[in-house]
């Protein structure tokens, strides 16, 4: 790991950690009659890491000149064991307490492990631990190839990558002591998010600072897409989290915002990380590797120009349909309604895109379950959108708000295009980046395919019953005029649901497992002797004109 | 269009601000006349804030995530408003830093259920739901009732909820430890304080039972029995054409 590092880098290193450390020590010291103090000695420990891992290797010999002619692509090999790991963290916290909805006593009688501060620990855990990592490793390793340049430094991409694992751990070890802001999927307290955003700007910095140093005229898809990802994430995180806490040394803060408009922009903030974290970002992933599998050319060079601005412009319109029928403003419910419907348009667009592209191959998604997993990936991804801009629609959403059909569909998004679409990267990429003929195992990816897909289905159509019986229980009347169902009436109904769904997140889990099993024994086979240079063509990448 | 993007991808930082200006607008329009419209939050005269115990019960709503599962909205739907009462309006959430409307029922919808049950089944219940209600999947939350409520820092809480906006007097920003203390234990000193700071319907109780200690379930106690009563708008009968529709 760090073998590429030359001398200066590495105490480099030494020096951020330092100066973590101090932070983390002022912060603690700051908040030591608070919660803040036991937490900010996470950053203390951070610190101290960097400083341990720098200073061991500070007087090791200094990498060979000829480095710079090949691709730096040991953060992206680190990322891809985080996003695994994270991702079994996150989906085994997701499947326990998916469990506890239908036996709620199955759980540890301390705060820790009540529902509550599970719920975002599974929710942080997927998204930023699982899809995150996965998103920077492979935004490292597609940014490289469609630049045919290295990564201009070689110690950015480790702070961008364990910062934000730190982040995800800050976030998670927080609930867990209670410390939320309970803003959804920004949970994270104010100390976290200013963290973040140094991170951020770092990964952003980063980014552009190798597209600068590209050796190919254009800039391919993918990179509009993990640009569109990084920049947006930064202007909704900040905005959303704007907050005054109560001291420098108290982990509690106030939202700035409150009521309609804290609401407003909370839903502004939560929708558009579905569309710039877990779409525009896996977008990007889809539009390289996919077509590097299917060895075909994207269908549409035009098609992915109109999708890639028709969802930068309509998603941003389309948070406050999570508000239908509230105390929101009429007008602004209409037009999230609005723009939701049109936001079909591009989505289907970009789904088109990635299905057309497989034209042609589908005898290898046939006999290849990696390629599978995109195309499927690709599937749920126009599904979920359609589902998405109907549930959008007022009177539908009158039925399927606050039921369990929104959990549903977020997890036809999240588990059958987002993880989807990482598995089939992943596939593909660790034999490229560990210079291997294969996985491990093919069958292994056979058996993970149907797991998944079978996890998957089983979820999906078990909280679309629940959803649907639950909307249509509470708006039941009787032939007297009165309601027909009690609250508690309706809660007794879900329970085979919810015992189906947590079958099929233990499938998905199961599948999750057997990921990380195959790709750590690939990395433990012997190595193919061929390697990647810069100056190795992208043509297969051209899209088709 | 499409020569004109040839050019734009070949430019990464034209791209960059491209994907800014697309991606703000959406949001400025939404959102930034949130602030600036008179309708958009009706005008209230008897709107009172939370008492400092009512706002720590608020903070443990929010650290045990009760939002994830219960909703403090109830929708200009027939069906919602006959089950919960009026629907929610938006001077309700006025002082509420952040909102907490809420986007999944797992159980039942919060924003009508302030003085709708006693303390003692408040109390029951989340030391055991399932010793009030037998079929119920919410968890425990026993450890509530053993733990003292921590009321030092309470003048900084106030502080901060003054500085985002919260009409908080100085006055309530001193007094707000002295004031949680006392709304928790009935027939103190500082009773009348409390009352003189927050108007006369403020309920003064031994919430958990008990008034020897104040603990984390005297405070989300207190906050459950004022969730939906901060106002009386809603109920007033001026408002009953726009109730049941």
């Amino acid at each position: 790991m760090m073998a590429q590092l030359t001398s200066s880098e590495r105490q480099n290193i030494i020096a951020i950690g330092l100066a973590i450390l101090i932070g983390g020590f002022t912060l603690a010291i700051l908040g030591r009659n608070d919660i803040l103090g036991i937490h900010a000695l996470l950053f203390v420990a951070a610190g101290g890491l960097a400083i341990i891992v720098g200073a061991r290797n500070l007087y090791k010999p200094e990498p060979s000149e000829d480095r710079s002619q090949s691709y730096y692509d040991d953060p992206s090999k680190v990322g891809i064991f985080l996003a695994l790991i994270w991702g079994i963290f996150g989906m085994f916290i997701g499947d326990w307490i998916a469990w506890l909805m239908a036996f709620p006593d199955m759980t540890f009688s301390e705060g820790w492990s009540s529902f509550g501060r599970l719920r975002p620990s599974h929710t942080t855990g997927v998204i930023f631990g699982f899809g995150g990592n996965a998103l920077i490793a492979t935004s490292f390793h597609v940014v490289q190839r469609t630049s045919r340049a290295r990564l201009p430094s070689q110690v950015l991409p480790w702070f961008v990558l364990w910062g934000y694992n730190l982040f995800c751990l800050l976030g998670v070890t927080g609930y867990f002591m209670g410390i939320t802001q309970s803003r959804e999927y920004a949970e994270p307290e104010w100390y976290a998010d200013i963290w973040l955003v140094i991170v951020w700007v770092s990964y952003f910095g980063l980014y552009i600072w190798t597209l600068a140093r590209r050796k190919e005229p254009h800039i391919y898809v993918s990179n509009w897409y993990y640009m569109a990802f990084i920049l947006v994430v930064a202007v909704l995180h900040i905005v959303n989290n704007l907050a005054v806490p109560l001291s420098w040394g108290s982990a509690k803060s106030y939202s700035l915002f409150s009521g309609v408009q804290d609401a407003m922009t909370q839903w502004w903030y939560g929708h558009n990380a579905v569309a710039f974290f877990l779409t525009a970002g896996f977008l990007g992933m889809m539009y390289y590797y996919l077509p590097k599998r299917a060895q075909r050319p994207i269908y549409s060079y035009r098609m992915s120009i109109i999708s890639f601005w028709g969802i930068t412009f309509f998603y941003m319109w389309a948070g406050s349909h999570h508000l239908h029928y509230t105390a929101l403003p009429h007008w602004v419910q209409n037009l999230g309604m609005s723009f939701s419907v049109m936001l079909l348009v591009p989505s289907w667009a970009s789904a088109g895109n990635a299905l057309m592209t497989l034209n042609g191959a589908w005898h290898r998604v046939r006999d290849d379950a990696v390629l599978r997993f995109m195309m499927v990936a690709a599937i749920f991804y126009g599904l979920s959108t359609f589902e998405g801009s109907f549930m959008a629609i007022r009177p539908v959403n009158s039925l399927s708000h606050y039921t369990d059909w929104t959990v549903g569909h977020v997890h036809s998004g999240a588990l059958g295009w987002v993880a989807m679409i990482v598995f089939g990267s992943f596939y593909a990429l660790v034999p490229w980046l560990w210079k291997r003929k294969s996985m491990y195992s093919a069958r292994l990816i056979e058996v993970h395919f149907w797991l998944a897909l079978a996890g998957t289905v089983v979820y999906v159509f078990a909280l679309w019953n629940a959803g649907i019986i639950q909307g249509l229980m509470w708006r039941t009347y009787n032939d007297g005029g009165t309601l027909a169902y009690s609250f508690m009436e309706s809660v007794d109904a879900m329970r085979p649901y919810y015992v189906a769904r947590g079958i099929g997140g233990l499938l998905f889990l199961t599948g999750t497992i057997l990921c990380l099993y195959n790709v750590w024994m690939t990395t433990r086979m012997a190595t193919e002797t061929d390697t990647e240079s810069v100056d190795q063509s992208v043509a297969t990448l051209q899209p088709a004109e | 269009m499409f020569k004109t993007h040839y050019k734009l991808e070949r430019n990464s930082v034209a791209l960059a601000l491209g994907i800014i200006v697309v991606s703000g607008i959406g949001g400025l329009v939404e959102i930034a006349p949130l602030f600036t419209i008179d309708e958009t939050v009706e005008e209230t005269q008897d709107m009172r804030t939370y008492t400092p115990l009512e706002l720590m019960g608020r903070n443990i709503y929010i650290s045990e995530g009760c939002y994830a599962c219960h909703s403090q909205m109830v929708r200009t739907l027939r069906n919602e408003v006959e089950r919960y009462g009026p629907y929610s309006l938006a001077v309700e959430s006025k002082y509420d830093h952040p909102h907490l409307w809420g986007s999944k029922r797992t159980g039942p919808d919060l924003a009508r259920v302030g003085a709708k049950y006693s303390d003692a089944w408040h109390v029951a219940h989340l030391i055991n739901p399932r010793d009030v209600v037998p079929t119920s999947i919410m968890p425990k939350y026993g450890w509530l009732a053993k733990t003292p409520l921590e009321m030092k820092d309470l003048s900084l809480h106030l502080k901060a909820q003054q500085r985002v906006g919260v009409p908080y007097t100085d006055e309530q920003v001193e007094n707000a430890t002295a004031d949680a203390y006392a709304q928790a234990t009935p027939e103190s000193a500082g009773q009348d304080g409390v009352l003189e700071r927050y108007g006369e319907a403020t309920n003064v109780r031994a919430f958990d039972g008990d008034p020897k200690t104040v603990t984390q379930m005297d405070a989300l106690v207190a906050y459950l029995q004022i969730i939906g009563q901060l106002t009386q708008v809603p109920y007033a009968d001026n408002n009953s054409e726009k109730k049941g529709e």
